[in-house]
């Protein structure tokens, strides 16, 4: 594409990186040069290797061939201390910070030397003021937000003064509103002659924000464009190859029973942030798609623990699957009332990741009477139901039957949706269907869900991904610090009404007050 | 310079199969270390200790006799290590075993009672073991208490509590004072395999362990809820299994082996309750599930590898004048070794270089 302006001279340039893993490869002479003063897109499904090339250029991995340029001379990066001397910071999508210690604690923590707690205070306030992050130095990260953590993570790596800045899918866990807040850094930061690299699957965003953006797809570089130039139908055909389908809108169809009916739930706290539960109402029924939109952090995980049965609840009437009182019930009697839930956390919640892939599937289908009977597991019966889901699902990975730890993001949340998918159940509960999962992957879950309900299952979505929930659903209700809003059709309310909602659960108290008054 | 362990994304299965050989070749190195610092000639005492015992039909059946309380422990500490709870304490269960078994035996001594004496005693051996095992489980999930601190305590309690029986209630009043009961009678010993030999009825009993283990854990739900409990936690109660029933098993099926084992030991090669009646097979045992990395049939090998310690440490005892103590060296060194080589299987150390920690 010729119509990229003469750039400026780049930062950081990656020249033909290749990384091999076993028969993978997992890049492929790729190169990528990040300018000052600009900030980068890299686009790719998952496993189109961003994050191999991330890594290669912070040092968390070493290419196999192909050489990386700081300022036009070569570097090698032995690991990642010696590329954050040289300036290269990186946020990643999951923050390494302690619940336990405030801010500043933990910012000391990430730095050399040993600083008063309270000149690096003021630091942090200074970078605060500066670039329009807020953050309060003397709170305990346990308290905070997903969006407030990860301007914590940001006020970090710029405390070391960085002058390339790496950002991975840092908007999948904001609201629009911290969207744009952060979209006004990334432009402050650029305006300094510092450059970014934005890593994200929100065309929309790239196209505004970006520069010039790179695309990849299955390891291979397919092509640098200006992304402005660009529809986002034109880059989503880069990144997959492909048209990217649409999740076809509802057919109108009739909705039968309620399938899950929670009346008045209250659960109490244990103290930390968004763990409490206040007077939640939500009927789902057959046929219907039902969306609970909202910021992480304000009682969507305890919400999906009580409704998956991991947390149980006293008032056994409060949470009612298919005409039976569940609140009493442990995961696998809600299994057993044809209910599947499917967790926000892919490792370590929904699939063990140090056990096979096969052994994954035992998780949610060890009750149903088919691959467990009489305590003894038929492995047959067992690793046929594996090869139907990855078949079915199209799950990809390399080896026979990897660990679940080896699976990209998007290939591992196929899997989870599939199995529950098989096992044919009537009411299915989702957190969070494609957080950090990349378009297309993302199109067919959402497809997937749309067929189940259409065949009559009832499905409850818990997304921050507000587009996603509009995109979708049929009924939207938003979360607020533990509250849910009566879910109203998706026509009857708009992107605003639901953002200011969303908005209300944080921020000052007068916001707050604003947000309850729009719910 | 400082060091770090940085964790191998690939690891193949020959590297990981192959940390137990190189640990047991580690252990032969700062053994022969040991001797020559000690002013013996390293390939005598290798000999005394490795290779004589193994050519001698006596001291073979021997090994297989002391092998099989290890194994009947190590299969049971494997159920707590793949659910991530650690029992430290199998030589107390071991103790209590032996003793409420022995109760028994000393309750129907000199009475007419049948041959249904030496299976009870054996319930009552697992039973007593799976109760004293259940102390650091009830501790650890109500109150959050480390098992691995409650369990290897309640091994003194165990032990001082054989000892004031012996030497107190359990006396018996026609031996001299010496502290040991009375001897138990026929129905309440274990019956010998071979009319001249040393094998016993309990080697039996630890051969089905290993069969049943190896059904248990690798075929059964409860054998898999026990692996995810140990490997994902919050994965194991979103599948719906309930962390304290994991726990209590585990430390219940642990107590119960090696309180059979501990009773099995008293009916069979002891015959008698006394106040030592393990050369530390429950802290051994640990090696031996740790070296046959926590499988049945592993464990059955280590146990042997294990074993063969003990009888070499008893020859050199008296061949080489060499105190019991240099056994225990070597059974140390080897766990150390095994822990070491597991670590560096799955992980690599890198240097970190100066103070360049920006």
């Amino acid at each position: 594409m010729g119509d990229v302006p003469d750039p400026p001279h780049a930062l950081l340039e990656a020249v033909k990186l290749t990384k091999r893993f076993g028969s993978l490869v997992a890049n492929d002479h790729v190169s990528l040069a990040i300018r000052a003063g600009e900030t980068h897109a890299l686009l790719g499904e998952n496993g189109a290797g961003k994050s191999t090339l991330v890594k290669m250029m912070c040092g968390l991995l070493q290419a196999d061939s192909g050489e990386l340029l700081y300022e036009g001379t070569p570097i090698i990066f032995p690991d990642p201390a010696s590329s954050r001397a040289k300036g290269v910071g990186v946020v990643f999508q999951h923050f390494a910070l302690f619940d336990a210690l405030t801010v500043v604690e933990n910012v000391a923590l990430g730095l050399p030397g040993h600083q008063p707690l309270a000149v690096l205070a003021a630091r942090i306030d200074d970078c605060v003021r500066r670039y329009g992050l807020s953050v309060e130095p003397y709170r305990r990260v346990g308290e905070l937000s997903v969006g407030e953590r990860q301007r914590v993570e940001i006020v970090r790596c710029l405390l070391g003064d960085p002058r390339v800045l790496i950002l991975d899918e840092p908007t999948s866990v904001l609201t629009p509103d911290e969207s744009e807040n952060l979209f006004r850094t990334v432009d402050l930061l650029t305006d300094e002659g510092r450059a970014v690299l934005f890593i994200s699957h929100k065309l929309d965003e790239v196209r505004r924000l970006c520069h010039r953006a790179t695309v990849l797809r299955g390891g291979k570089f397919i092509a640098e464009v200006n992304p402005k130039q660009e529809s986002s139908a034109s880059l989503a055909r880069l990144m997959v190859g492909a048209d990217v389908p649409r999740t076809p809108r509802v057919a109108a169809h009739a909705l039968g029973e309620p399938r899950l009916l929670v009346r008045q739930l209250s659960v109490a706290g244990d103290g930390s942030r968004g763990s409490a539960l206040h007077d939640i109402n939500i009927e789902v029924r057959a046929g219907e798609i039902v969306g609970i939109a909202g910021v992480a952090g304000n009682g969507q995980t305890t919400l999906f623990n009580v409704l998956s049965g991991e947390t149980r609840v006293e008032d056994h009437e409060s949470i009612v699957i298919d005409k039976v009182a569940a609140g009493g019930l442990g995961p696998t009697e809600r299994r057993a009332l044809r209910a599947g839930f499917v967790p926000e956390e892919r490792l370590g919640h929904a699939a063990a990741p140090d056990m096979r892939l096969s052994d994954n599937v035992l998780l949610t289908t060890h009750g149903d009477g088919q691959i467990v009977k009489r305590g003894v597991i038929h492995r047959s019966v067992l690793f046929a139901r594996f090869q139907q889901i990855v078949k079915g699902f199209d799950v990809r990975f390399g080896g026979k039957d990897p660990k679940a730890r080896r699976l990209s993001g998007g290939n591992l949340q196929k899997f989870v949706i599939g199995r529950e998918v098989l096992r044919d159940p009537v009411l299915i509960v989702v957190d969070q269907p494609t957080w950090g999962v990349d378009a297309s992957a993302a199109a067919f879950i959402r497809t997937t869900l749309r067929e189940r309900a259409a065949q009559g299952c009832a499905v409850l979505v818990v997304s921050q991904d507000l587009d996603e929930l509009l995109e979708f659903a049929d009924r939207v209700g938003v979360m607020c610090e533990g509250r849910l809003t009566a879910p109203v059709p998706v026509a009857e309310t708009s992107r605003e009404a639901i953002g200011l909602a969303m908005g209300g659960a944080y921020g000052t108290h007068s916001a707050a007050g604003e947000g309850h008054h729009a719910a | 310079m400082p060091l770090r362990l940085e964790r191998l994304e690939n690891v193949s299965p020959l590297r990981h199969a192959m940390a137990p050989v190189v640990a047991a070749l580690v252990t032969l190195v700062v053994g022969a270390v040991m001797f020559v610092v000690l002013g013996h000639d390293p390939v005598r005492a290798f000999t005394i200790y490795f290779i004589e015992p193994l050519g001698d039909a006596y001291t073979l059946q021997e090994l297989v006799v002391k092998a099989s309380p290890l194994l009947l422990i190590g299969i049971g500490l494997s159920f707590c290590y793949r659910a991530n709870r650690w029992n430290i304490g199998a030589e107390g269960q071991y103790v209590a075993g032996a003793v409420l078994g022995s109760w028994l035996a000393l309750a129907t001594h000199g009475t007419e009672a049948g041959p249904w004496v030496l299976p009870a005693m054996l319930v009552f051996g697992a039973l007593g073991g799976a109760l004293w095992g259940l102390i650091p489980a009830f501790l650890r999930v109500r109150f959050g208490a480390s098992e691995i601190l409650t369990s290897l305590m309640l091994v003194y309690v165990a032990q001082l509590g054989l000892d004031y029986l012996v030497r107190g209630p359990w006396r018996d009043p026609a031996g001299f004072n010496f502290p040991q009961s009375v001897t138990f009678d026929d129905v309440a010993l274990m019956p010998l395999l071979m009319a001249d030999g040393r094998l016993h009825g309990g080697i039996v009993i630890a051969l089905l362990a290993v069969v049943a283990a190896t059904f248990v854990l690798g075929r059964t739900l409860v054998g898999f809820s026990i692996e995810l409990a140990g490997s994902a936690p919050r994965a194991a109660a979103f599948a719906g299994f309930d962390e304290k029933r994991v726990t209590y098993g585990v430390f219940a099926v642990s107590g119960a082996l090696a309180g059979l084992a501990g009773i099995i030991e008293v009916a069979g090669p002891i015959g008698q309750l006394q106040p030592t009646i393990s050369p530390g097979y429950g802290f051994t045992a640990i090696i031996a599930a740790m070296l046959g990395r926590l499988h049945p049939v592993g464990i059955l090998v280590a146990s042997l590898v294990l074993a063969l310690t003990y009888i070499g440490g008893e020859a050199a005892q008296i061949t080489m004048r060499l105190p019991f103590d240099v056994t225990r060296v070597f059974q140390g060194t080897l766990l150390i070794a095994i822990l070491a080589a597991d670590i560096l299987v799955r992980y690599r150390i890198r240097r970190v270089e100066g103070t360049t920690h920006a």
